[in-house]
């Protein structure tokens, strides 16, 4: 079956050049709603009220947005008079919780950064997008980024999903098998606030109610490459975003 | 190989006045019957309870109903407990019985409804429903080492957030809690396999391999890692949020499943969607299955480790989500749907672009269809493997791909003509053998047949508007089905006068499949478990909700 390594190559390199350059191809992240000035403050509110998750909130005559409880519904942006700005990057992760400290993992990591994924309770959606990094346009072993399937193993969790009830121990039990130094980072707006599900019976509203988490990466589901940029923080290759120009205040 | 039965294969239009007829003929006390409510054809209320497996048996056995899911209800001051089927041709039927909310105990159906045996398990984990005969109730959805029996977390008197402290707090670990093992012989164990395992990434399903060595002798499934209370979140909160929880809680596939609770919403408000956005959803809903069964397809070749043709599988399967997030904003479809047809139209090129995606999305598939019939190494791995015969699937209800490639043609599409399918020209695919292979021809099939739709609904659209006012004015409630990638998936939604949802249940196709997963693990070697669990092709979040 020799023809499968012929046809192999016949299709030639796919990958992107990120993080080299930018990936210009258009559909590889949705894009978010991001701060926008309208002309009143009425028309700011307006806009803020289609937010079925209140992450836009209007101040003055800005509509701004916190882009972490951002589900990606689009209400904003198609069928609404006051449409919000879109852009279309995807370059999204930034530090959990309130301090300014980030800890990246050492140099030694950046060749061979070993990552676990634990489906907590996630729609598939995340989860398909971080398979997706395996796939020949994304290819994240080039990069010295590879997924394992033992947390013995594992520099890096990547938790999907608001952390079901039935999840919260193999959770816990998969943090605690990992050696030090290891990172959390959440994918996904269920994973860092708990999404359309938030904190009920079943669910405990995001990683961060069940383990410290260090990194988020926001969006419902994040594009392969806003998970790459994650994991790229992670060893100090790439930087995080601010929260100021997440329209935080 | 014997030959299938033709009552399995053929499929005919049932006719609802006759079956009414002989419904009253045989149970001339007892039942009583109304047509047409809600989105249900036929309703048969049940006078007293101790005939319900006997009118169940008779529409699945004997009338060749198929069958569709248990809904219950808790009202005011009694159940609702309907189980729904299909009659080919003619809709859906309700088998309807009510009794007080003090009472609890009802015959179980599935000792002749075998397709039933979940649904049971569910509404006794959550309803603490008990079902009289049924011979293994208990550690279902709510997991036995973590909570405690009787929690019926369901039930009306829980409101939602109050309680997550207080389910806590009432729960008691059962740190005893082992699971119930059948094989005996000697040298036997069970290797668990999961929730967190599979080279990296994998849904969170646990699997008890009962093994003697070489060959596992049985797999048994856990599932509902993924258990999020969809249908009791959705409770109290206006349609229109709880239109982002259907999206949402099964992705891989959100058309289909909001798709279905838009029509359940369309019916109660007596809506009729332009026929633009019929046409669209049409589009829209065979573009997911066209990802979807492509996945699906990369899922195959990575398990039997051929890693080129993985690798071109997953570019058509990338390429495809990306032409998804040109035309519509989403990689997943979010944010379309909504009760009044679709919330955005779309340009002439735009849908042109998506027909050039789809088509060269069909071309690839094809060589790789080619070229994996050429690779004998790849088709061991996948004929005679995982088989389930056609009675096995008739007998426990299998949709979708899964029950298509073992003789069924259930295929919501063709037997309901939902949405606007009747006027378009496609074919179902249908293979008898039952195996891994069988299966990914039908895959195969499915994906070309959706292209094909996805041409003459592009072809066919004419202009005019995409949405039509939809206020919920009646209270009531109203079933909304649709075929999504996996299979046949129903939702129920109940809804009050101000709009809010009352009850929503949703029955779906990932979560009727499970139930014949074990069929096809009997007796095969361990190499062989990932191949079977791809060629299934499942999903645990969307069985889990």
């Amino acid at each position: 079956m020799s023809f499968w390594f012929w046809n192999g190559l016949r299709k030639g390199v796919q990958t992107t050049r990120y993080p080299r350059a930018p990936e210009p191809a258009p559909g590889v992240s949705p894009g978010r709603p991001v701060t926008t000035d309208f002309r009143s403050s009425e028309d700011a509110s307006q806009a803020a009220a289609v937010c079925p998750t209140g992450a836009i909130v209007a101040r003055g005559k800005s509509a701004f947005v916190d882009v972490r409880l951002c589900i990606h519904c689009q209400r904003c942006h198609f069928g609404s008079p006051h449409a919000l700005a879109w852009q279309s990057d995807y370059e999204w992760t930034t530090v959990a919780g309130e301090g300014p400290t980030y800890r990246p993992l050492p140099n030694a990591y950046r060749g061979s950064l070993h990552v676990i994924v634990v489906d907590a309770g996630d729609c598939g959606a995340c989860l398909h997008e971080v398979k997706q990094l395996n796939n020949p346009f994304y290819n994240m072993h080039r990069l010295g980024i590879f997924l394992t399937p033992t947390p013995r193993a594992a520099d890096v969790l990547l938790v999907v999903g608001p952390v079901s009830e039935n999840m919260r121990v193999p959770l816990l039990k998969t943090y605690e098998a990992m050696p030090d130094p290891k990172r959390v980072l959440a994918v996904g707006a269920c994973a860092i606030t708990g999404g359309v599900f938030g904190r009920t019976f079943m669910s405990a509203g995001g990683v961060s109610s069940v383990l410290p988490v260090d990194l988020e990466i926001p969006g419902d589901p994040p594009p392969p490459l806003a998970i790459l940029h994650g994991l790229l923080v992670v060893t100090d290759r790439k930087s995080p975003i601010g929260r100021e120009s997440l329209g935080g205040t | 190989m014997t030959p299938v039965p033709s009552s399995l294969l053929m499929r005919q239009r049932i006719d609802l006045d006759a079956l009414a007829a002989a419904i009253q003929e045989r149970f001339p006390a007892g039942v009583s019957l109304s047509r047409e409510t809600a989105g249900v054809s036929l309703s048969i209320a049940l006078g007293e309870r101790s005939i319900l497996p006997s009118v169940c048996k008779f529409l699945f056995w004997d009338s060749a109903c198929s069958f569709g899911g248990i809904v219950v209800e808790e009202r005011a001051t009694n159940w609702r407990i309907s189980y729904l089927f299909l009659a080919t041709g003619s809709g859906w039927i309700e088998v309807v019985l009510q009794m007080p909310t003090a009472e609890s105990v009802i015959p179980t159906v599935s000792s002749e409804v075998h397709a039933a045996d979940w649904h049971e398990r569910e509404a006794e984990d959550l309803f603490g429903l008990q079902f009289e005969g049924h011979p293994r109730l208990g550690d279902f959805i709510l997991h036995d080492q973590i909570w405690s029996e009787g929690l019926a977390p369901h039930r009306k008197p829980h409101r939602k957030l109050m309680d997550a402290h207080e389910f806590r707090l009432r729960r008691r670990a059962n740190s005893e809690w082992r699971p119930v093992l059948v094989v005996r012989d000697p040298g036997a164990f069970a290797m668990p396999v999961g929730p967190v395992y599979e080279g990296g990434v994998g849904e969170s399903l646990h699997f008890l391999l009962e093994t003697v060595g070489e060959d596992v002798v049985r797999a048994v499934p856990r599932l509902f890692y993924n258990f999020r209370g969809l249908e009791k979140i959705a409770e109290g909160r206006a349609a229109s949020d709880v239109l982002l929880l259907a999206e949402r809680f099964a992705a891989t596939s959100a058309f289909a499943h909001s798709l279905a609770f838009s029509r359940a919403v369309e019916t109660l408000c007596g809506v009729e969607v332009p026929a633009r956005s019929k046409h669209l959803r049409v589009l829209l809903a065979e573009l997911e299955r066209l990802r979807h069964h492509t996945g699906a397809i990369t899922g195959i070749c990575e398990s039997t480790a051929l890693a080129v043709a993985a690798s071109q599988a997953a570019i058509v399967e990338e390429q495809l989500l990306r032409a998804s997030c040109r035309l519509t904003g989403h990689r997943y479809l979010f944010g379309l749907n909504t009760p009044g047809g679709l919330r955005r139209d779309f340009t002439r090129d735009e849908l042109r672009d998506l027909l050039a995606s789809a088509d060269s999305a069909v071309h690839e598939l094809q060589v790789l269809e080619k070229r994996l019939r050429l690779t004998s190494s790849f088709l061991d791995r996948l004929e005679d493997v995982g088989v389930i015969e056609p009675e096995k699937a008739r007998d426990l209800n299998l949709l979708g791909p899964v029950g298509r490639a073992s003789g069924r043609c259930h295929d919501l599409r063709r037997e309901s003509s939902y949405g606007g399918y009747d006027e378009f020209a496609f074919e179902v695919p249908r293979e008898t053998e039952g195996d891994g292979y069988a299966r990914l021809r039908v895959l195969f099939g499915e994906a070309y047949q959706s292209a094909k739709l996805i041409r003459q609904a592009v072809e066919r659209l004419q202009p005019g508007p995409v949405l039509a006012a939809c206020e919920p004015r009646l209270s009531g409630a109203a079933v909304g089905w649709a075929e999504a990638p996996i299979g046949a998936t129903l939702h129920w939604v109940r809804l009050d006068e101000a709009g809010t949802v009352e009850r929503y249940r949703v029955i779906t196709p990932s979560f009727n499949n499970w139930l014949g997963f074990h069929v096809a693990v009997e007796d095969f070697a361990f190499q062989d478990f990932p191949i079977i669990l791809a060629t299934f092709g499942l999903s645990a979040t969307e069985c889990d909700r």
